[in-house]
Formats: structure tokens, C-alpha cells, sequence
């Protein structure tokens, strides 16, 4: 009893402020640990458990470390009235003059509706406006770096950033909608033979769901000629899809004005959102949602952490101008769209990743940085093959499956697969009168006998076991004829 | 209303000067990492292609001598330099840098059968099939201007003729005492023309000798009789015998875990015992296809080195039943000694075509000062490389290792053999009672029994 007491003394016991914390890394662990520990009592082998448990012990140090590092989110928009009553103005008021710059709206009326895309620094922005308007603004500076007009809109074109023409890709035809994925260093594109424009890539798996004007939307990749999944999700055609940057959430918007959550792990619905038919949607960093719609663009946010998004902010355009693609942009509270008459960048607090990695994405890159990180990601270029719709199983091995027998149907199918292949055999033409329609007869006869020869062997075998079997059990209960008669039947009283 | 929104200054993420170092911002968060595994496999192949691809390991042949060379020794306070005896009983010094002869020691008239060096490094000990030991004193001069390159011959300091032939000689670690072997363990001082004191066990002839290195009193021997002796100098019997089935050629002890020996036998496979518990085999490794003739500890005490009849060079880790590497040219023929250089970056060879040879121990290792940008790529390819090294791609690569075509025929065969052996013996078993055929563990069964 006072060996216990002595224990239980022993114990450490933390400062009330040293709990917290500890109990705050806690929950930040599991983001860097990446799922959960190997089993190691299940393994016998003393020397792979001894070496496993030290690999096991060195990640939880790195996630410790990984979680230390992290600074914390430290961007928040209270709202005494309700958040998506504040406008723009409002807002400009109370940050500094850097952030306000981010708010401007840019109208280039000839050149039609402008679409755009960022790097994934966010560093430079790409616009295109329908009638040819190409220019590439980098946006730390707001300098434009090229402008061309380019005279042919039809194929997909490649150009440098000298805006010479490098490639012209004739091959698919008139392209719709184009995605780059840039890990693998594949240019996925949409004609129109795929009757819709509904394209959108996953960045987490690298699949490229289409949606379909029937509701549904199927998910491809590019090593296998059938889609990985087919998901019904609208009773109307599919306007816009979206996905989240943790790669299980997805966004879809259908004609019949509803906004759709999905959870991709389990193909189910998380949430409907009534009321909205947007035409583009887009996730943040942060996992805020935008949709735009007509001239309005609606914020939506999950606060609770639970996947119920809720109204967040709004922004109307000009009244007329129509939203044709919103963009967050990444590593900044910034909110990008591209309307018919140019486009419109606000600013919406909390939807950017305050800490980015200079490994990863670099907003502030020299260009000495830039070289190497191209060469670098060219060296880490995945094959194709590597797009699937679980990525984690990369990298882990098939699990052992123990060869079943075949069944009887498939032993069946076999026999008449081989029997059909051996009945396509033309046999050849003789001359001279040997050419005898009941010799012809036989032979075929005698090829498919052939063939159905191994299967009713193996039966035979079967049979044979079996009857032995049977026979084995049968010789313990037959008595000879003489003694049949002393056999005592159980109904005797 | 309470707002903030993320505003970078630019003077906060970039340098002052062009002479200041960049700035580097971490979050490890896995969200900015998509396909990070992807990533990694890739990395891992193309580091298993790429150490491939620098996989370079003959360094040079060290030429010289004019009959095959029966042994070596290391200088314990010398890295660059190493003894070797040949078949004719010239005894040289090697400057490994140069590649070149740096001094001989003639006098021998058969066979070198012994070559070692006391601990200061200053004596050279030698016996062979002559009757005789000699003892050389190791100029230091010499070693130390290697570019002197004066093949001067040596006077030796001291002859001691003995009645039969010796087979081996080793030297004490830190101490001034060394025993011979031959027809029986005698242990000699350097002043003295007698040896000090005798061990006898059995008639048959004792064929090899190593002093433990942790422990200066201990030292083990292998015989013709097909047993390891443990003798203790302290005590003036022998300590223990352990009776195998096959002669041991050479035993090496593991310098980090003193109480551990590996034994290079004939039946091609190389044992790891305990020394206090001999009853059992603490590893077998086998990949050799004919006799290990010489084993050499590395000095990190993680792997060894074997050279085998079989023409080939294996580098073994000091706990896994197979081998890590195999080294074999065409111009090298039967290896009869080797050694693990003191940096343990080196490997020497010793063979039957009179010539010694460098190879590198890691074979894709750059050679040379590195940057610490260079020593952390390789670190991280390695370590990238392990983690997936157990699949089926990356391990195709990093298993692959080209055989001399008489070597993978006699693995294949030697497979077959083992292959049919286990099968006759599961089906003996499958076909007699449960239990009353025992299946001897591999650690055991190449042991007889173990005398006191």
C-alpha cells in the first residue's frame, strides 16, 4: 500500500499554465502526425518491433517539433453586427494603406469577360479576357509584366514570359476549360465533345471531376479509360465544382440553386446550402467557400469546425457585370473576381495562410530561387500513374489475399471460353476428294473434345476425392449381408 | 468590428544585403503538401538509380608482390599504412595513399603465415613456415615521408627459431605480450627468445589467433579439429572448446561489442557467437559459395568483411543473415585475406594473384571533404531510399548486384540443394508421428557440442 501511495507521489504534476499548453500541442500534434501509430504488439519479430519502435519514436519528436513551429491563425473579423453586412468601404477603413491597395476594381470594357488564375505563390496573376486580352500581372507590385492580344482563340496555345508563342496544341481540338497540374506536370483540357465546361482538378489526389448536365459528376484519371466514380449529385445540370484543400471536401452547385458539400471519403452529402446558383465557386486556403453569382459574390464560412457553412461576407459588383470565375488568393486575405467587364479584387479577412513555407511557395522569391525551384520540382515530377483517388496508399503494400478455388460457374466459363476459341479454328481445305463433309464433322468434334479434356479431368479428381471421402465414411456403417440381420434398429421398443 | 488582415511587409521576408543569407520560413503543416508521399517515392527511386549510378568501388591494385599474399596487417597508429606477407616470404609496407611499396622486411624463406603489429605501432612481428618468428621494427620515418618511397631492405631486430612451422601469430591490445600458433598456442614476449608460456588442447594443429580487444587476456583460436578454443592468459589452462562440424579459418571479434566473435568456416557461412553462451550461434550468415577464407571487423563494429575462395569480397552487417555488398573483379582470384581500414571507409583485399586491393566501403560514397549542403543530400537520399526500400521497384534497384557467371550458378545450385533438402525433411515430418522429428535450429546445428 505505501509502495502505491509512493507511485502515485511520484508522479509529475504540472503548473496549471504548463497543462494548457501542453494539452494545446496535443491537438496540434495530430495535424503533423499523419495518421495513426503502426501496431507493434501484433509483430513477433523481435528485431523489426525494436527497430520500428524507435521510427515511431523519432516521428512523434518531429511532430512536436513541426507543431511548435506553428505560429497560429491570428486573423479575425468580429462582427458586433453580422459579418456579412460589412462592406468593403467599412473594412478599408480599418486596415493599414498596404491591405487597402488590394481592393480595386479594373474595367477593360472591349475585351470581354475576363477570366484569371494564380500561381500557387500567388506571387503573379494570368488574365484572359474571351476576345484575346492575355496579360500577366504580378501582383506584390501590381505591375503589369506582359500584355498581347493574341489573335486565335480557338486551340489551346503555350506561351513564354516573353509572350512568345512556344506551342499550339491542335491535338483535342477547340479546347473549353484547361487545369495544369503542376506536380505532375500534366495540362488537363475539356472540349467540346465532352458537352460540358465543368471542369475542375482535386490538388490533393490530382483527379479531374467533370460535371455533367444530368447531375452527375465523374471523377478520372488519366491511366484508365473508365471514370473512378460517378456521383449523383443535382437533379439539374451541374454549374460549378469546388474542392477543399484537405482533399475530402468538394463543392457543387446545380442549376436548381443549391450548393452542395460533399464529403469524398465517404460520397456522402455534408450539407445543402438553398438558395444559390452560383456560377463559379472556389475554396480559400483556409477552407472559406465563394460563390458567384450574377453580380453578387457570397462568402461562406465553417466556424464551428463542423462542416455547417454559414454566411461569412457578400459583395456586389456593379450592377450588370457579370461574375464569370472568383479565385482566393493564395497566402493573402484577398478575393479575386473575374467579371464581363474586367475584374474586381476585396478583401476578406481570414480566408488566406498567414504562414507559407519557402520550400513550398514562396510569395517573396528572387529569381535565383525560382530557377532552382523549377529544376527541383522537374526532378520530383510524378508519373501519372501516382493520380489516384487515395494517394495515402502510395508507398504501402497489398495485403496478402489467399488464393480461393474457382467456382463452379467460373470452372464453367472457362470450359466454354476455351471451347468457343477452339471452335474459330479453320481447319484446312483439302483437295482431291478428301474434302469429306463427315470427316470435316469429326475433326472439329474431336478439337472440342480436346479441349474440354483438362476441365473433365480435374472434375473426375474432384469426384474421385469426394466418393472416397464418402466411401471412408460409408465402410464404418456397412456391416456384411449375414450380420445385416442383428443390426438393432433404433424404432424397437 | 474587430478586423486584421494579413499584411506582409517586405522587409520582414527578404535579406538587407546581397551578402546576408536568405530568409527561410517553415510550416510543416501537411494540408501545403499535397501527394507528399508520391513525393517521397519518387525521390527514393531516384536516389536507389542515382547511388547506382555512382557505385564505383575499386579504388586501385597495389602491385609489388610476386607470389599470392597469405596475410596482412593493420598498424594501429598508422592509418595509411598496412603490412602484407606473401607466399614467398616477402613482407612489404604499403602507403594506401600512393599505392605504393614503402619499405620491405626480406628474410623469410618459406611462406608468411603470421603478420601483425604491436599496439604503439612501432614492431612488426612476423612467423611463418620456416620455424621462425620474426621481429622487425617498423620505420617510423618512413611511414611518415611516404614519398620517400625508398624500397629499403630492413634488418630484422630479432630471429626466434622454433621447432615446427607456424600457422598464425597476434598481438595483445595494450599489452607487449603475442602468441604464435602452429602445432600449439605459445605465448612470447618481445625480449624474450622463449615463449613465455605454452597451451596444449588436443594434437591437431591450431590455425589461427586473435586477441580480444576489450579484453587483453582473452583470446580465441581456431584448429584443424574443427573447433574454436577461448583461452584466458590469466588462467594457465584453456577456457572453453566449441566442436563444429566444418574448420574455422579466421575469427575476428566485434572491437564496439568485445564480447562477440565471428568465425569465417569452410562451409562457406561465417558464425557470430557470444562468447559466454557458445551453445548456441547468435547469427549465421551465409551468401559466400565456397569457403570464407578471412574476416575483418570494421571499426564501428556494424558490419564486417569476409573474402572468400570463391573470388569475392562480402560485406556483411554485423546482425543480418545476408550481405549487404559483394566486390569481385575478373583479375582477382581466390582472396585469402582481408582487411577493414581503421577509418572504416576502406577495404583492402589480399588474393592469389599477388596483387592487394583498395575498394570503398560504401560503394557510392564521395570520397573527400564535404560540404555540409552535400552531407545532408546524401543523408536525406539514404534516408529516403530506406524508407522505401521494401518495395518492389526501389527494391529491385537497390537488391541488383552483377555475379560473376560461376558464382550465380553455384548460388542457383546451392539453392536447389537446400530447397530439396527441406522438402524431403518437411515431408519426413509430415509423414511420422507429430513430434518425433525435431528440425535443429540453423544457430546450432553446424555445432557438435561445446567441452569445458
Amino acid at each position: 500500500m505505501g509502495l502505491e501511495e509512493e507511485a502515485g507521489g511520484s508522479a509529475k504534476i504540472l503548473p496549471p499554465t504548463e497543462q494548457e499548453l501542453s494539452a494545446e500541442l496535443d491537438t496540434k500534434l495530430q495535424k503533423y502526425l499523419r495518421g495513426e501509430g503502426a501496431d507493434l504488439e501484433a509483430l513477433k519479430d523481435k528485431k523489426l518491433k525494436g527497430q520500428l519502435f524507435v521510427r515511431e519514436k523519432l516521428y512523434g519528436n518531429s511532430a512536436k517539433a513541426a507543431a511548435k513551429f506553428e505560429k497560429g491563425g491570428y486573423l479575425e473579423a468580429e462582427g458586433v453586427e453580422k459579418t456579412w453586412r460589412i462592406k468593403q468601404d467599412q473594412l478599408t477603413r480599418e486596415v493599414d494603406i498596404l491591405s487597402s491597395r488590394n481592393q480595386y476594381d479594373i474595367v477593360l470594357k472591349d475585351l470581354g469577360p475576363y477570366t484569371l488564375d494564380f500561381t500557387p505563390s500567388g506571387r503573379y496573376m494570368a488574365t484572359a479576357g474571351r476576345k484575346g486580352h492575355v496579360a500577366i500581372v504580378d501582383m506584390k507590385s501590381m505591375e503589369l509584366i506582359r500584355e498581347m492580344q493574341v489573335k486565335e482563340t480557338v486551340y489551346p496555345y503555350i506561351y513564354n514570359r516573353d509572350g512568345i508563342e512556344l506551342h499550339c496544341l491542335k491535338e483535342h481540338g477547340a479546347v473549353s476549360r484547361l487545369q495544369f497540374l503542376k506536380n505532375h506536370f500534366l495540362l488537363a483540357s475539356i472540349n467540346k465533345f465532352g458537352r460540358t465546361e465543368t471542369m475542375q482538378i482535386n490538388p490533393y489526389n490530382g483527379v479531374v471531376a467533370v460535371g455533367h448536365s444530368a447531375g452527375t459528376v465523374s471523377m478520372w484519371k488519366p491511366t484508365s479509360a473508365a471514370p473512378l466514380v460517378k456521383m449523383l449529385c443535382h437533379h439539374g445540370p451541374i454549374s460549378a465544382l469546388a474542392f477543399h484543400p484537405n482533399g475530402h471536401l468538394m463543392a457543387s452547385c446545380g442549376r436548381e440553386k443549391k450548393i452542395k458539400i460533399w464529403d469524398l471519403r465517404k460520397f456522402e452529402v455534408v450539407q445543402t446550402i438553398p438558395g444559390h446558383h452560383a456560377k463559379t465557386l472556389d475554396f480559400s486556403q483556409k477552407g472559406l467557400l465563394a460563390a458567384g453569382t450574377g453580380s453578387y459574390a457570397q462568402v461562406l464560412g465553417d466556424f464551428s469546425g463542423t462542416q455547417n457553412y454559414s454566411r461569412y461576407m457578400g459583395h456586389s459588383i456593379a450592377k450588370g457585370y457579370q461574375i464569370g470565375k472568383v479565385s482566393f488568393r493564395p497566402y493573402e486575405d484577398v478575393l479575386v473576381m473575374g467579371h464581363s467587364m474586367g475584374w474586381s479584387s476585396i478583401l476578406i479577412p481570414g480566408s488566406g495562410e498567414p504562414n507559407f513555407d519557402t520550400w513550398v511557395a514562396n510569395p517573396f522569391e528572387t529569381s535565383e530561387q525560382r530557377r532552382e525551384k523549377e529544376i527541383h520540382s522537374l526532378l520530383d515530377k510524378l508519373p501519372p500513374e501516382t493520380i489516384m483517388l487515395d494517394p495515402s496508399k502510395i508507398g504501402t503494400l497489398r495485403p496478402y489475399k489467399k488464393r480461393e478455388k474457382p467456382t463452379k460457374e467460373e470452372i464453367e466459363a472457362e470450359k466454354e471460353a476455351a471451347v468457343e476459341s477452339v471452335k474459330d479454328i479453320a481447319l484446312k481445305k483439302k483437295t482431291k476428294g478428301r474434302n469429306k463433309t463427315s470427316k470435316r464433322v469429326m475433326k472439329r468434334k474431336v478439337l472440342i473434345d480436346k479441349a474440354k479434356k483438362p476441365f473433365l479431368e480435374k472434375q473426375m479428381l474432384e469426384e474421385g476425392k469426394v466418393a472416397g471421402k464418402k466411401r471412408n465414411l460409408g465402410e464404418e456403417t456397412e456391416l456384411p449381408a449375414s450380420l445385416k440381420r442383428f443390426v438393432r434398429k433404433k424404432a424397437a421398443v | 468590428m474587430k478586423v486584421k488582415v494579413i499584411s506582409r511587409s517586405t522587409d520582414e521576408f527578404t535579406r538587407e544585403r546581397s551578402q546576408d543569407l536568405q530568409r527561410v520560413f517553415r510550416n510543416f503543416d501537411p494540408k501545403l503538401r499535397p501527394q507528399e508521399k508520391a513525393v517521397e517515392y519518387v525521390r527514393a527511386l531516384n536516389a536507389a538509380k542515382l547511388e547506382k549510378i555512382f557505385a564505383r568501388p575499386f579504388i586501385g591494385a597495389m602491385d609489388g608482390h610476386i607470389d599470392a599474399i597469405s596475410c596482412m596487417a593493420k598498424n594501429p597508429n598508422f592509418l595509411k599504412g598496412i603490412f602484407s606477407g606473401s607466399m614467398d616470404g616477402d613482407i612489404r609496407l604499403w602507403d594506401i595513399a600512393s599505392r605504393k611499396t614503402v619499405c620491405q622486411f626480406p628474410g623469410h624463406q618459406g611462406a608468411v603465415r603470421g603478420l601483425t603489429a604491436s599496439t604503439d605501432g612501432s614492431t612488426l612481428i612476423s612467423c611463418g613456415t620456416d620455424c621462425t618468428v620474426r621481429i622487425w621494427s617498423v620505420p617510423v620515418a618512413a611511414t611518415l615521408e611516404s614519398d620517400h618511397a625508398s624500397n629499403k631492405p630492413i634488418e630484422a631486430n630479432a630471429v626466434y627459431v622454433g621447432k615446427n612451422a607456424y600457422w598464425a601469430v597476434d598481438h595483445q591490445w595494450g599489452g607487449d605480450l603475442f602468441a604464435t600458433t602452429g602445432a600449439r598456442v605459445e605465448i612470447w614476449n618481445h625480449n624474450r627468445s622463449q615463449p613465455v608460456n605454452t597451451f596444449e588442447w588436443g594434437t591437431d594443429t591450431v590455425i589461427s589467433v586473435r586477441f580480444n580487444p576489450g579484453e587483453p587476456n582473452l583470446l580465441a583460436t581456431s584448429a584443424s579439429d574443427r573447433s574454436i578454443a577461448l583461452y584466458d592468459l590469466r588462467m594457465s589452462t584453456p577456457a572453453r572448446k566449441l566442436i563444429m562440424q566444418t574448420r574455422t579459418n579466421s575469427i575476428a571479434w566485434n572491437p564496439m561489442e568485445p564480447l562477440n566473435f565471428t568465425a569465417a568456416n569452410e562451409d562457406c557461412s561465417c558464425y557470430s557467437y557470444d562468447a559466454r553462451k557458445l551453445d548456441e550461434a547468435k547469427c549465421v550468415h551465409k551468401d559466400h559459395v565456397s569457403a570464407v577464407m578471412d574476416i575483418d571487423y570494421s571499426p564501428t563494429g556494424r558490419e564486417f568483411v569476409t573474402g572468400s575462395y570463391d573470388r569475392t569480397v562480402r560485406i556483411f552487417p554485423y546482425n543480418g543473415g545476408h550481405s549487404r555488398e559483394i566486390y569481385h573483379t575478373k583479375r582477382m582470384q581466390r582472396v585469402f585475406c582481408v582487411k577493414f581500414s581503421s577509418d572504416a571507409s576502406y577495404i583492402i583485399s589480399g588474393s592469389d594473384d599477388t596483387n592487394l586491393r583498395l575498394w570503398k566501403a560504401k560503394a557510392s560514397e564521395q570520397m573527400g571533404v564535404l560540404l555540409p549542403r552535400e552531407q545532408k543530400k546524401h543523408e536525406y537520399q539514404e534516408a529516403v531510399k530506406n524508407r522505401y526500400k521494401h518495395l518492389p521497384e526501389v527494391k529491385r534497384i537497390v537488391r541488383h548486384r552483377h555475379l560473376p557467371r560461376p558464382i550465380y550458378k553455384a548460388k542457383e545450385l546451392r539453392r536447389t540443394v537446400i530447397d530439396a533438402e527441406k522438402k524431403k525433411e518437411e515431408r519426413r515430418k509430415a509423414h511420422s508421428t507429430p513430434g518425433s522429428i525435431v528440425t535443429e535450429s540453423v544457430r546450432k546445428r553446424r555445432i557438435i557440442r561445446e567441452v569445458e
